[in-house]
């Protein structure tokens, strides 16, 4: 136990005396989280609604003033077939549409509840979505200012249509994709990179000719990776809630509790690569082509995995990255509990034992 | 102590390279054993494999009486080991690099701090420096150190001395005698022909193979031929006219001198070396060389290495 | 008066309050083999840097084969040569192609390239290992080799840092035999080396002790001067007292 303390305390003072890890390890994260937060947001202004008012009744003469009446929005008035419509969409010449069926006033003062079309392109996301939540809003201001004039309240629902995008997937949901990134990028890289950097310096040698287990070597090299990622983890949350105002919408515990268990995935990852590898430059260049890219470009954070091609679907099964940013998602921003995500975290502790059953036999106890 | 038993290995995909090729010997208990040959003649994987870092491809060793091969638990928790690179952490003051590696062994500095005493007080002023801060010498001196912090009873040195200064170099070896007089054996490998003579047994070797062992007095004596160091005004030119001096073996520099070797049966049959060295003044003096100056002398090391690569 | 191919003249680095170089004065003359001694640490390195063109001096003046160390730097170069026993050839190229590479680096012409190679091949009858990576040499060979491409371009100095170290002792001595051919063709020879049998092989030398030249002439005369029958002892007398232990 001495021993691995003594490690850990030398593992940190490696880490606190290099500046470019420091720089790596902590201004990378909070850099990609404002980075996406702030640079990627949104600029509403002048948006093109196109309304399309098959009605042409009071009330939806009143509401199309409002919608005029705010400064972000232009409004274009048309009246398209619904065909129109979706071909105009195509062709990117429309963003966002507002329709009003026929009868609307009328459905609205007999049967006391009317509908209302939005749809929007949301390969947008962003836009879209502060587009939807504008215009919701000022329907149900109307709504409210009828229902005062009213004994019977009014129901106006607003119903909604994301095009080409519907399940959202997308830059909203950047933090769990930053927090996946950022702890592949911590637990994997820098642990391959540490200790092969051991094995390159020749200390790895003194290490394996001492009483020390091979294996306790490896461990404590990686602990204070897990230490630090934690604090990565942390930070990040920190920023989402009190900077980007995304809170943790379920249970902190369980999050971080999944958490762990995916830096522990990545940390085996790591020792896995640092075991095949005999140089610092190698096991960055795998760590970087061979578990940064797939994991960007196929865990479902940047571009949605349904829409991929096949092969790549099942390749991205194999990504713990995955199951991770499906865990956060479901735990951080859609507040569900265990129940919900307990296949994912069977899978990623399935991966996680693997990997380490599998450098448990490649793990060489000599030199080369 | 230590014996290793017709020893091979080789490297490369289909074992192409032979780079330790049927190596035997054995060190005594409190001996200091050199393994002497240049860069390149295997005495880092000799060391690797007796210090259980690499796996023979055959024949069998053992330190202390345990296996290389099935013991290594055993051997690893017994000798002390000073890899040829600096392998210590760069970025750790002296103090924090000798802490962690006492912690590793599991003992402390203070536990064994008259084992390194002598050693520590020269770096004692810097304690607060980062190793990688050292200078040659010292970064050596640290390392032995660390090497020796949990009393290993067999030490392995693997070219403690190369790119050392000869003042460090001096010093380093005067702390190796003391430590053999603690009962500590000691197993050393240098490219430094002048330091043979401070072990007390060295085995030559080159390319893989070992040319010889013995202590240095019996392999300078056993040199077969009759050796005479020259000197003149002029040393390029007294190396070239030796060069085709008929009754020489070999010519070569050596520091100040030229060493010109000849066959010493020719004085069996009652040649004098006298002799001898009034031919060769006479042959030079001829080619216009002046202040000749020879002398007969005793092989050194270095000599006889020169011989065994002819 | 033999001509003088490098002059210094109180020449100084300092890195912060640290003075690396304090201060040194001498001069090398033209196919003269003028060994630069020093214990580890002793600014040997520097001062190289210094005269190579690599480093600006922080004052004190210095010319290297007639040009400014502080104006022509770029000049310096092209009539220097330089080999270390760390870094001289290209591991993964063939014999050929190093040379074929350092001499494009030194502005050959093809024509030049082709004859030179060939005559150096020839001396150091590498026939057989002309298309052989220089990684699959014996270390020997690398050396003499290295020292060879140093000279390739026939500068007016060849610098060399250690160019023996961990060479077996008969291989040791043909690089010397080149070093000594090179010298007798004019080319003044500036090396460091740590084998003092090898300091016995200069025309002179100067040992340096805590940034400063302490001694300075040819090794007979040091012996006498230190009462000594050994390089080794002068060595020994004059680094014991250094200071400096950095």
């Amino acid at each position: 136990m001495k021993q691995f303390l003594s490690f850990v305390k030398k593992e940190f003072r490696h880490v606190l005396r290099d500046r470019r890890v420091l720089l790596i390890l902590f201004g990378m994260p909070i850099a990609q989280v404002l980075l996406f937060g702030f640079a990627l947001s949104n600029e509403i202004k002048n948006t093109k609604i196109v309304i399309v008012d098959y009605a042409k009744d009071y009330a939806s003469q009143q509401i199309t003033t409002k919608i005029a009446a705010s400064q972000y929005f232009d409004i274009d008035k048309n009246l398209l077939s619904h065909d129109q419509l979706l071909a105009a969409f195509k062709k990117g010449d429309i963003k966002e549409a507002v329709i009003f069926p026929v009868n609307f006033a009328e459905d609205l003062s007999h049967q006391n509840q009317a509908q209302i079309q939005i749809i929007s392109d949301a390969t947008d996301l962003n836009i879209s979505n502060q587009v939807i939540a504008y215009l919701t809003n000022i329907i149900l201001n109307y709504q409210a200012e009828q229902n005062q004039l009213q004994k019977i309240p009014y129901r106006i629902i607003p119903e909604t249509r994301m095009l080409y995008n519907p399940e959202l997937k997308g830059a909203p949901n950047f933090v769990p994709g930053v927090m996946a990134m950022v702890l592949l990028l911590v637990c994997v890289m820098m642990t391959a990179v540490a200790i092969v950097k051991e094995k390159e310096t020749g200390t790895m040698e003194v290490l394996l000719v001492s009483p020390m287990k091979p294996w306790t070597i490896i461990v404590s090299k990686a602990a204070p990776y897990l230490i630090l990622s934690l604090l990565d983890l942390i930070s990040i949350l920190v920023l989402s809630v009190f900077v980007l105002n995304v809170p943790v919408e379920g249970s902190l515990v369980l999050l971080l509790a999944e958490s762990t268990l995916f830096i522990v995935t990545c940390l085996m990852l790591g020792i896995l690569i640092s075991i095949q590898t005999s140089s610092q430059q190698i096991a960055m260049l795998i760590s970087l082509v061979g578990m940064m890219m797939p994991a960007m470009m196929l865990s479902g954070f940047m571009f949605p995995i349904e829409n991929m091609p096949y092969a790549l679907q099942l390749i991205s099964n194999i990504l713990p990255s995955k199951w991770y940013y499906i865990i956060v998602k479901n735990v951080m921003i859609k507040g569900t509990g265990f129940a919900a995500v307990w296949k994912e975290t069977l899978i990623m502790a399935g991966i996680a034992m693997l990997l380490f059953l599998v450098s448990l036999k490649k793990f060489k106890i000599r030199l080369q | 102590m230590v014996t290793a038993n017709d020893l091979v290995k080789t490297y490369g995909k289909k074992n192409e390279v032979l780079a330790v090729d049927h190596v035997s010997f054995s060190v005594k208990e409190a001996e200091i054993f050199g393994l002497i040959g240049p860069d390149g003649a295997g005495k880092t994987s000799i060391f690797r494999m007796l210090t259980t870092l690499l796996l023979p491809d055959s024949g069998s060793a053992s330190v202390q009486g345990f296996d290389v091969v099935k013991d290594y638990k055993a051997i690893r928790n017994t000798v002390g080991y000073m890899p040829g690179r600096f392998s210590l952490y760069q970025d750790l003051t002296v103090e924090e690099n000798l802490d962690f590696f006492a912690t590793v062994f599991e003992t402390t500095v203070a536990e064994n701090y008259d084992l390194i005493k002598d050693i520590y007080v020269q770096l004692e002023p810097f304690k607060k420096r980062r190793a990688g801060k050292l200078s040659g010498g010292m970064k050596q001196k640290l390392a032995l150190c660390c090497a020796l912090i949990h009393k290993p009873t067999v030490l392995f040195l693997d070219e403690p001395t190369t790119g050392v200064d000869p003042v460090s170099r001096k010093e380093f070896w005067e702390m190796l005698k003391r430590l053999q007089s603690q009962g500590i054996t000691i197993l050393v490998s240098t490219p430094y022909m002048d330091e043979a003579d401070l072990c007390d047994r060295i085995a030559l070797i080159q390319n893989g193979k070992i040319l010889s062992i013995d202590t240095p007095e019996n392999i300078s004596a056993a040199y077969p031929d009759k050796l005479f160091a020259v000197k003149a005004n002029k040393m390029s030119t007294l190396l070239k006219e030796l060069a085709q001096f008929k009754n020489a073996s070999a010519t070569y520099s050596f520091g100040e001198y030229a060493h010109v070797a000849t066959d010493s049966k020719q004085f069996e049959a009652g040649n004098a070396p006298v002799e001898f060295e009034k031919e060769l003044e006479d042959y030079l003096a001829d080619h216009g060389l002046e202040n000749i100056e020879i002398k007969e002398i005793k092989a050194s090391v270095e000599d006889c290495f020169i011989k065994f690569l002819k | 008066m033999p001509e003088v191919v490098i002059q210094t003249e109180n020449l100084t680095k300092r890195f912060g309050d640290f003075t690396a170089v304090d201060e040194i004065t001498f001069e090398v003359f033209k196919g003269e083999i003028f060994g630069f001694l020093g214990a580890n640490g002793a600014g040997k390195t520097t001062a190289m840097r210094m005269l190579t063109g690599l480093s600006n001096p922080t004052s004190g003046k210095a010319t290297v084969a007639g040009f400014d160390v502080y104006k022509q730097p770029e000049n310096i170069k092209k009539n220097i040569g330089y080999m270390s026993q760390k870094f001289s050839l290209y591991e993964d190229l063939t014999v050929m192609e190093n040379l074929q590479f350092f001499g494009g680096i030194y502005g050959l012409s093809d024509n030049q390239i082709k004859q030179n190679s060939e005559a150096l091949i020839q001396e150091l009858s590498l026939q057989n290992q002309a298309k052989k990576l220089v990684a699959d040499l014996p270390l020997g060979w690398k050396q003499k080799l290295a020292f060879s491409v140093a000279i390739f371009h026939n500068p007016k100095i060849v610098f060399l840092d250690e160019p023996t170290g961990g060479v077996d002792p008969s291989a040791r001595r043909q690089v010397w035999d080149l070093i000594y051919a090179a010298a007798d063709k004019g080319i003044t020879v500036f090396v460091t080396t740590h084998y003092m049998d090898e300091a016995e092989y200069c025309n002179r030398i100067s040992i340096m002790v805590d940034g400063k030249i302490a001694a300075l002439d040819a090794p007979g005369n040091l012996k006498k001067q230190f009462s000594t029958h050994s390089m080794d002892d002068v060595f020994y007398q004059l680094a014991r007292g250094a200071t400096r232990n950095e």
